[in-house]
């Protein structure tokens, strides 16, 4: 259906290159493709106006016309803007400049995750800082709002208001930030209904919360997921409110998130967090270049090496390295690298992450490579001896039967294995060759043996 | 029901949701020559409607054949688009039939986080209870807090009754059981309502897999209905839910949410060219009543803001 936005601008981007200077012609060409691009991820087309505006700005410039790469620089001109829209690199901190209880109100559309976030903040906020915290929920409207933000809190650890029915969420308010100062707590977060930002007389409701409480933080929670409606409900929140920071949530899906673009762009307010599972210490600080990567699918490298480091043993993950360097990497290894990948979780949400590889991602898709395979796999390498393991060569015909039988598979299947490694091991040297920076600048690409892209393969 | 309030609602609810799409209209078309500029605007109008830059192209292209060059006035522009735009939706507007002999009539709904499942599920059931079936509702979401007790008050406000076991309790043991139930006290509907999960969790998507091969070892043929629940503010990723819930639970119709809201819901356009998947109905507001069959010209009128997005005569 859509080909992903990395796939467009890669495409876009291969025609540039080869070519010498930049025309007027081939930006208006390259731009095309990257509105298009944008738009198929979810960037609210006002934004996409601004943004590929900026980029011809750019572009046209001296920077690319002189370059010696000009499909290189257009990259970076994008990437850079991206990032520049997105709030520019690093992250914004919470504001925390207030007179205790301080004030945290969470705002947004019915299901966006306000409350779920509010339960993550509270965890951050009593482990990291040590502070005291009360979670308030004026929800009156979701059936079991209030006492879902009250096993929230027994989660995290912290204080959560006593429900009293019949109150209104301004009663509530006033509750919460009484009981925050009679009993001494540094923030009370405020956790509201979810509204419709066309719906006035909630909307009404939420700024007499506002002028109740006076937040140092109103913060919108939005779904990552959300499309064009992004510009309208940042905006109607923005407009009624004044938003102080965005909260992203759902960025464990593997949508591009064109929102937060969208989002940061209609309010001018900072990304602020990242909601990223269901786990109660799921939130994390926004990286603008991070989230640039993945909306431009040029790849969440950093995001990879963290999930990764969570989950893959580092002895092991050592000893490969040290073998990778040597050109030493044999069958043995291979399998326990196929069983750290099982581990991480689907292989095409890791690929996701990488660079260079958003077609390459299709095409496995597309060969519906999964776990199963993985597994295949790990079972003919554990059919093998030592012997063979180490030095694969000595696998001939007969060998290869035993192993297949062994293994529950066949011996194309055994073949189409040893082949697999015969790529992976070039693909080491090649790795070695290239370096750590190599890898950063070219992608995977870089790597990949010819005629990589063919399906059935995992790598 | 009341057809005026009913028709009523909805329109309210999607014509404010299009009230920025007509807007634009109104001011592109109006008294104005169909050329490039002017498609080339609606195209974005299509667009900032989330029907996707494809579908948007193609519903241009078929006006670009047959209208180019006309001088037209708004309102002969929105009726197009919209019988256009209904062409694409009639296939897909299928209700969701009970089937009274099975007792029960199995539907499990799925879907990612907070799209509005629980809710949709004690609308459908007061929209059962209401016409005369007895529906039983399932709380298999036993991971997010507090979604059993959600469930429950829909419960007491539909007098339906809820099966619920303690926190934690294994989902596919539970729909089991509630299976059993259902057959027993020959309940015509079980609703399940299963926690939220993003395509992308093979885990997670695996655990519901398992809770529909454990209720076939009751009875094979269950669930009778599997359905996606889909919040109309997504964006172009809902083709990505879809196919994956599609491929691994077998998803039989889509019901789509938060159409009061300002997001346009163009999405299910795409997803009915991609699909054809039936779109049994839609949710515009948090009250019980505010579930609708999925009519498709009322919702193509009210996508491009058509006046008469009240087919009151016809249905």
């Amino acid at each position: 259906m859509f080909e992903s936005l990395s796939a467009k601008l890669s495409g876009t981007f291969d025609r540039l290159r080869g070519r010498g200077a930049l025309t007027e012609a081939d930006v208006t060409e390259a731009l095309r493709e990257v509105r298009l691009a944008l738009l198929d991820a979810d960037v609210a087309l006002p934004v996409v106006r601004d943004f590929t505006a900026k980029v011809r700005e750019r572009a046209l410039g001296t920077e690319v016309l002189d370059s010696v790469s000009p499909g290189q620089q257009v990259v970076k001109i994008v990437h850079d803007v991206m990032i520049e829209q997105l709030g520019g690199a690093g992250a914004v901190p919470l504001n925390l400049q207030a007179a205790a209880p301080i004030p945290f109100l969470m705002v947004g559309l019915q299901g966006s995750g306000k409350t779920t976030t509010a339960g993550k903040l509270a965890l951050r906020f009593r482990e990291r800082l040590r502070r005291r915290v009360l979670l308030a929920s004026l929800d009156t409207q979701r059936p079991a709002a209030q006492l879902q933000l009250a096993q929230l809190a027994v989660q995290a650890g912290v204080s959560s208001l006593p429900i009293v029915a019949g109150q209104t969420p301004v009663e509530i308010a006033r509750r919460a930030m009484d009981t925050g100062r009679r009993e001494g707590f540094d923030i009370v977060i405020l956790d509201t209904a979810g509204r419709l930002s066309i719906n006035e007389a909630l909307m009404e409701e939420v700024r007499a919360i506002r002028a109740e409480t006076s937040p140092v933080e109103t913060l919108l929670v939005v779904d990552a997921m959300t499309g064009q409606d992004a510009v309208n409900t940042a905006k109607a929140f923005n407009d009624a409110l004044g938003v102080t920071g965005i909260v992203l949530t759902r960025m464990d899906g593997d949508m591009r998130g064109g929102a937060a673009l969208s989002m940061r762009s209609v309010t001018g307010a900072p990304i602020k967090l990242t909601g990223s599972g269901e786990k109660i210490d799921a939130l994390e600080d926004f990286h603008p270049e991070r989230v640039a990567g993945r909306i431009l699918g040029m790849g969440d490298i950093v995001g990879l090496v963290e999930k990764a480091s969570e989950t893959i043993d580092e002895a092991e993950a050592e000893k490969l390295a040290r073998k990778m360097a040597k050109g030493a990497f044999d069958l043995e290894d291979y399998a326990s690298q196929l069983k750290q990948i099982t581990k991480m979780g689907s292989l095409s949400s890791i690929l996701g992450m990488l660079p260079g590889i958003g077609k390459m991602k299709q095409q496995i898709e597309d060969a519906n490579l999964d776990k199963t395979m993985i597994r295949r796999q790990v079972a003919i390498i554990g059919s093998m001896t030592p012997k063979e393991r180490r030095a694969p060569d000595i696998i001939k015909a007969s060998r290869k039967k035993r192993i297949a039988s062994g293994s529950g598979t066949s011996v194309q299947e055994v073949n189409k294995l040893l082949k697999t490694y015969d790529d992976m091991a070039t693909m080491m040297k090649r790795m070695n060759k290239l370096g750590q920076k190599g890898l950063m600048r070219h992608g995977l690409g870089a790597l990949m043996p010819k005629g990589m892209g063919r399906p059935g393969r995992p790598f | 029901m009341a057809l005026g309030g009913f028709f009523g609602r909805l329109k309210q609810g999607l014509s404010r949701s299009t009230q920025k799409f007509s807007d634009g209209l109104t001011t592109v078309f109006k008294k104005r020559r169909l050329d490039d500029a002017a498609l080339h605007e609606l195209e974005e109008l299509l667009i900032s409607a989330d029907l996707g830059t494809a579908v948007a192209a193609r519903v241009i292209d078929n006006f670009r054949r047959t209208r180019f060059g006309a001088e037209v006035t708004d309102e002969e522009i929105r009726t197009q688009l919209s019988t256009e735009i209904a062409k694409i939706l009639d296939p897909v507007a299928q209700p969701l039939v009970i089937d009274r002999t099975l007792k029960p009539h199995v539907v499990l709904v799925v879907g990612v986080n907070g799209n509005g499942k629980t809710t949709t599920i004690g609308k459908l059931a007061q929209t059962y209870v209401e016409s005369g079936l007895r529906p039983m509702m399932v709380a298999a979401d036993t991971f997010r807090a507090a979604a059993v007790e959600q469930l429950q008050i829909w419960g007491e406000r539909t007098r339906a009754p809820v099966i619920a076991g303690p926190p934690g309790t294994d989902a596919a043991g539970l729909a089991f059981d509630a299976l059993a139930r259902a057959r027993t006290e020959a309940a015509d509907v079980l609703l399940i309502d299963t926690a939220g999960r993003l395509h992308n969790k093979s885990v997670l998507m695996e655990e519901l897999r398992k809770i529909i091969r454990v209720m076939q070892k009751q009875d094979p043929a269950v669930p009778h209905s599997v359905l996606l629940v889909l919040d109309a503010t997504t964006g172009q990723n809902a083709i990505q839910q879809v196919r994956v819930f599609k491929e691994m639970v077998a998803v039989t119709g889509l019901v789509v949410t938060k159409l009061d809201g300002s997001a346009r819901g163009g999405i299910v356009v795409a997803l009915a060219e991609e699909f054809g998947l039936p779109v049994h109905a839609v949710g515009v507001g948090e009250q019980a009543g505010d579930l609708r069959p999925f009519n498709a010209l009322d919702y193509a009128r009210g996508l491009v803001g058509a006046d008469g997005g009240t087919p009151a005569a016809g249905d």
